[in-house]
């Protein structure tokens, strides 16, 4: 910290404006939201810091490594490249809101079963990337499964155990999987 | 990231109107490269126009048999769209070798032909670029080059363009539509990106107070014989070092037209007619397939680090051309 000459006590700055910030509304987790943001705030960052919803983790912070993945409107996104500002009005699902009081949702339970994580940092972002590819219908086989999740980096290297747990996932819901 | 202020636009006009205005703003619409540029602070606007509630997310079938690709359709609702997929596989392959899952549910088709280079230089405030900051220099001739351009390069940029989409996009002959304040115009993909010459700070020839509202793609989707072909460091999840997307028009053996687009090795989409040409009513072989691909790369200048691009170029559309005529895969 910068001191003023001589006295040790902290320099005297001019103070900085607070930033304008806007109401929104967010449908989180199956109840409405209202929080003030500045344009720049971030959906991760609105999220974590204002939410206090810490589930969704900030990896890499610029939408390569896939940790914020969350559910808007149904779709997985990275929430680290969006500003939460323009989702005013939509509906969001974390990792948080996956589970149905202490029934875990089954991709969750496969993670489980099937041992698919370490350290666990990357695994509310895997979890909501796989519920979200689920959904999407495109993955059958572990081929796919691997290409439609490149976009969740696991650096403990659980890749085998996650494409397990998806695979998992997809039969205990009717979904064909191919080897 | 700086501060800014932010408006949403509620249609075209005013979407214009709010961003040529005078001070520097710019519109967002998946945000993807956006918003991580600004956290790099290489793009510092004051002013950013939120699109995404334009009316423009529609993908609708035009009188003469084309297809009119909204500009606020995600990138994966446009390749995994019934029509797409069926008529014009080669696009719909394209987008999805790009990026990840998450990202195309994101990013929009407006937006990915708007999208910056990759140039790690660009990216890194701390050292000259002129395509950031016009008259430092570029860092990339003398540096680190190896994602960089072997065609039309020049002495103050050699970056390329990252996108899969917008190589098929050349290769169709897409056309893109812009709204600006002096009305709308039309604009052909080949002519959308530029080169970079002495001003790499444009990446395109779309005016700053326009706006792109949809790409239209002509009715003839080459759905029988195509390739999209994309060289990179790892499976997925990786910009190409050399992409090629192949459209072909064949009578049995014999070619009849031939489009092939190159990603990854140029300023813009790279394309080449003369030598496209040369393929016209030459039966399909492997013979005429090199010594296309030696015409498109003969005049490559590499440079310190990237020289290997050329070769594999040649061998990537020589492969690419292969899988379009069907060739290889009767056992």
């Amino acid at each position: 910290m910068s001191t003023t000459p001589g006295t040790g006590t902290p320099a005297v700055r001019a103070p900085t404006a607070l930033p304008p910030t806007s109401p929104i509304t967010l449908h989180l987790n199956g109840a409405p939201v209202k929080l003030d943001v500045a344009p720049w705030t971030t959906l991760l960052d609105a999220l974590r810091e204002y939410l206090h919803l810490t589930g969704t983790k900030k990896g890499c912070d610029h939408g390569q490594c896939g940790a914020c993945t969350v559910l808007v409107d149904g779709k997985r996104i990275v929430s680290c490249l969006t500003l939460a500002i323009m989702r005013d009005g939509a509906t969001v699902t974390t990792i948080e809101g996956l589970s149905t009081g202490d029934a875990l949702h089954p991709v969750q339970q496969a993670f489980i079963d099937q041992d698919a994580f370490q350290c666990g940092y990357c695994t509310p972002g895997q979890i909501c990337s796989a519920v979200g590819m689920l959904a999407e219908g495109r993955a059958r086989t572990a081929d796919e499964i691997r290409e439609l999740m490149s976009g969740n980096i696991c650096r403990c290297g659980a890749y085998v155990n996650i494409v397990a747990a998806i695979q998992q996932a997809m039969q205990g819901s009717g979904g064909s999987v191919k080897p | 990231m700086n501060n800014f202020s932010y408006t949403r636009a509620s249609d075209v006009a005013s979407a214009v109107r709010e961003v040529s205005s005078g001070d520097a703003a710019v519109f967002i619409a998946g945000g993807t490269n956006l918003i991580d540029l600004m956290k790099e602070n290489v793009t510092q606007p004051s002013r950013v126009v939120d699109i995404t509630r334009l009316p423009l997310a529609r993908i609708e079938e035009l009188p003469d048999g084309g297809l009119r690709l909204g500009a606020l359709v995600t990138n994966a609702d446009t390749a995994y769209n019934p029509q797409v997929e069926r008529r014009y596989p080669l696009l719909s392959r394209a987008i999805l070798s790009g990026a990840s899952a998450q990202l195309r549910n994101m990013a929009t088709n407006g937006g990915n032909p708007m999208q910056r280079t990759r140039c790690y230089y660009f990216y890194d405030t701390s050292t000259p670029c002129n395509k950031r900051d016009p008259g430092t220099g570029c860092s990339a001739i003398d540096g680190f080059n190896r994602i960089h351009a072997i065609l039309g390069a020049s002495e103050h940029c050699i970056a390329v363009h990252p996108s899969d989409m917008c190589v098929a996009l050349t290769a169709l002959e897409a056309v893109v539509r812009a709204t600006g304040t002096q009305g709308e115009r039309t604009i052909a993909f080949a002519d959308f990106h530029r080169l970079p010459g002495d001003t790499p700070q444009h990446d395109t020839n779309l005016r700053s107070d326009e706006i792109v509202t949809a790409i239209d793609l002509p009715a003839r989707g080459f759905a029988d014989h195509y390739a999209y072909l994309k060289v990179r460091d790892r499976t997925s999840y990786a910009f190409a070092l050399v992409s090629v997307a192949v459209a072909l028009e064949m009578d049995g053996d014999r070619i009849t037209e031939a489009r092939l687009a190159l990603g990854g090795v140029a300023h813009k989409p790279w394309r080449n007619t003369d030598a496209e040409a040369m393929l016209n009513g030459l039966n399909a072989t492997k013979d005429h397939f090199e010594a296309v691909a030696f015409a498109i790369l003969r005049e490559a200048k590499g440079f310190v680090h990237n020289t290997f691009k050329i070769a594999l170029a040649q061998r990537a559309i020589v492969r690419a051309l292969q899988h379009a005529a069907g060739m290889g895969r009767k056992g």
